[in-house]
This record gives structure tokens, C-alpha cells and sequence, in this order.
């Protein structure tokens, strides 16, 4: 779904293996709308609901009032249980990784793969707005990764999860790293069905976001500090950063690493590894 | 930006519930929209204005209801307003809290019009 309008349903988000040919989508908007970005279009999509509900309208139509009280999240959520039941039920752990732009997700999870793929086994959805780069660099790195491309959507959502991990074919007592789209607001809202959220930040972000962006801090349950290399070089107190993110979730766990050095990533493979056993 | 995506979840539980009520046309409806939810009233009642057109809820009218937040601490009981979820708790100064309300993001009610 395009996210700035809310054209093309489906058919601007697409699912990929980096083995498979991209296919690009070549039109573009003509009705006039009030937006600037391009994209595919299905000719019928703002009209074909009205369809089945079109009717006549009749001189003795009556109003009524209908109680939903539905949450408006609630199809994500159902869904969001499914795959939870389904991780569950083939023992898969499955962690939803979110972060800002440039924190180090995919490096962590390139490190994570060469190091541990002789125990363990991964199995890797990478969500971004555009190309194929993320879900290439894990497969050269030596895990099954499927690429979800979300055209202008700015979250991954349990559907595109759902269809994801059906096309990757994830194995029984597997680790399932669902890599989101690189943003500290909007995927806070959405449950895909994760085991744990593990959120990282680096060091160069600065030691407030926790509070800048509490419902990611709020929501998850680990912490993994990235690129702690860089201290010395930087204003950067990481026991206040701790300070802000235990306000806003006093329950969650911190994990100091450094993807480039190495250090502190043992303590990161003993998590998942006591993750697994439970 | 996920306002967007939320407006299409409201106009998709119209149509659904049009559908199942037999509803011709809906006049009003009504979102409750906490103030710990995550969207932001402005930026959903514009993308709210592009998301109904041409389906049955163009031309609806839209009521959102911004619902407070409140917490209750976890260490000392106490219940209290709170701006946002590290607002420490005003007797016990813990941040250890559950959210009693705030977290709201929901259809309320639909009016239409049957046959």
C-alpha cells in the first residue's frame, strides 16, 4: 500500500527472494489527485468498493446507529496472533529488529549470520521502502532472505509478514529476524506477531532518544547499544541513555555491542541462545 | 506517516460494516483516538479527507474524540494523569506504571442508513 495516498494496495508493496527478477511498475497517476509521487495504479481501486453496496436509495430509509466499538488496528492484530501462533508452534523465535535509519541493523544481522550459521539457523525478512541491496547482503552472508519492498509505506504490517514468511519457507526451531523499516515511530504501532522487539541505537543518535521516541523504547524488550567503538570520540553517556530508555519501559534489558570490534557480541548470542531454550 | 494507513483500516471497517448492516449510506462516525495512540488527530483528519473519497464514507460526517491518558503506578497504586508514558508518578516519583487509558485507537459508532 502506497503510504502517502493510500493507492495501489498491493501492488506497490512487493515480496522478492534476492534470487528472483525485480519487475518494476511503470504507471502513473492521472485522476488529478493531489499528491506528486508516481506509482502503479489499478484503474478500478477507489471505485470497485462501492460495488456491492451501491443501492437505490428508497423514501422509507431508516438511520440507525450500530455500537462497534472495534479498534481500527484490529485486523493487524488478528493477524499478528496467527503468526504468533504459527512462530509458536514451529518453535521460531522471531524478533521484529527496529531502529532509526543507519544503526546498524543489517551489519548486526551480516556479523550474527558468519558467526553463528554452524549452530544455528536464521531465517531473514528485510522490510525497506526501496531496492533489493539488504535482503542481497544477508543472502551473500549465508541465510535464506526475502525482501519486502513497501513502495512509500514507512512500517511493515502482520500481512506483509504473514505472505513473507510463507514465500521464505522458515524451518522448525529457527530464529526469524524480521528486520523493519528503518524508523523510530511508525512500525511501534504495529505487531507483526514477534516473539521479543529488540530495538538498537548507536551511539552517534545521541542519548535521548528513548524519550524522543518512547513508544519504541516502550514497546521493546531489548536494548542493544551499537557501535560503542566510537565513545571516546563522542558526547555520548551511556548510563543516561539507560537512564531515559528505563522511564519509559523500566523492564527492558540493555546489551552494549560493537558490530565492527566484536565486542559484547557473545553477550548478544547468549541472549539469543537463552531466548531459544525457553 | 502511518495516519495513512490507519484511514484506509477506518474506511475498510465502514465498508465492512455496511455491508454486514445492510447500510445503504453512513451519515456520521465516530473515532476515539487516545492521546498515547500514536497518531496524531490533525495529521489523520487530513489523510482521512483523501481516504474516504469516493466510498461510503465521502461525505460522512466525522467525529474523533481525543481520550486522556492515565496511568496507575505500579509500586504505590496511585492513579494520575500523565502526558506521556515516562510522566513518573506524583507520590511515589516511580516510572514503573500501566496505562489505564490513552492507548485508544477505535470506531466508536457508525450511523447510516438502511433500505
Amino acid at each position: 500500500m502506497c503510504g502517502t495516498c493510500g493507492c495501489g494496495e498491493d501492488n506497490s508493496v512487493t515480496i522478492r527472494k534476492p534470487s528472483e527478477n525485480a519487475h518494476t511498475h511503470y504507471h502513473t497517476h492521472a485522476d488529478g489527485s493531489v499528491h506528486s509521487h508516481s506509482h502503479n495504479h489499478d484503474a478500478h481501486h477507489h471505485h470497485h468498493h462501492d460495488d456491492n453496496l451501491a443501492s437505490h436509495k428508497h423514501e422509507h430509509s431508516r438511520s440507525i446507529e450500530i455500537k462497534l466499538e472495534q479498534d481500527i488496528l484490529h485486523k493487524n492484530n488478528l493477524l499478528a496472533e496467527r503468526n504468533r501462533g504459527y512462530f509458536e508452534a514451529k518453535d521460531i523465535f522471531a524478533i521484529n529488529l527496529v531502529s532509526s535509519p543507519g544503526s546498524g541493523k543489517t551489519s548486526l544481522l551480516e556479523k550474527t549470520i558468519k558467526d553463528k550459521k554452524s549452530e544455528l539457523d536464521f531465517f531473514i525478512i528485510e522490510g525497506d521502502q526501496h531496492t533489493m541491496n539488504d535482503a542481497q547482503r544477508i543472502h551473500e552472508a549465508g541465510a535464506p532472505a526475502i525482501q519486502i519492498n513497501t513502495g512509500q509505506g514507512c512500517h511493515l504490517d502482520a500481512e506483509m509478514v504473514n505472505r513473507a514468511v510463507k514465500q521464505l519457507e522458515v524451518k522448525e526451531k529457527s530464529i526469524l529476524v524480521i528486520e523493519n523499516v528503518g524508523n523510530l515511530v511508525c512500525p511501534a504501532m504495529f505487531d507483526l506477531g514477534e516473539t521479543k522487539r529488540v530495538v538498537i541505537i548507536s551511539t552517534p543518535e545521541g542519548e535521548d532518544k528513548p524519550i524522543k521516541y518512547p513508544e519504541m523504547f516502550r514497546t521493546s524488550n531489548l536494548c542493544l547499544i551499537n557501535k560503542i567503538d566510537l565513545l571516546p570520540y563522542l558526547d555520548f553517556d551511556i548510563q543516561n541513555l539507560k537512564n531515559y530508555a528505563l522511564q519509559v519501559n523500566p523492564h527492558i534489558e540493555f546489551i552494549e555491542i560493537s558490530v565492527k570490534t566484536g565486542e559484547g557480541m557473545q553477550d548478544w548470542y547468549n541472549w539469543l541462545n537463552k531466548n531459544l531454550k525457553k | 506517516m502511518h495516519e495513512l494507513s490507519i484511514a484506509i483500516n477506518i474506511v475498510e471497517i465502514a465498508q465492512d460494516t455496511a455491508f454486514s448492516a445492510k447500510l445503504h449510506s453512513i451519515s456520521e462516525i465516530e473515532i476515539e483516538v487516545g492521546d498515547l495512540s500514536g497518531v496524531i488527530i490533525e495529521a489523520l483528519e487530513f489523510a482521512m479527507e483523501e481516504a474516504v473519497k469516493n466510498t461510503i464514507l465521502d461525505g460522512a460526517e466525522r467525529k474523533i474524540t481525543k481520550i486522556p491518558a492515565k496511568a496507575k503506578c505500579n509500586n504505590c497504586s496511585t492513579e494520575y494523569d500523565i502526558e506521556d508514558v515516562f510522566t513518573p508518578c506524583p507520590k511515589c516519583s516511580g516510572f514503573d506504571n500501566e496505562i489505564l487509558s490513552g492507548n485508544e485507537l477505535k470506531i466508536k459508532t457508525i450511523i447510516g442508513n438502511t433500505n
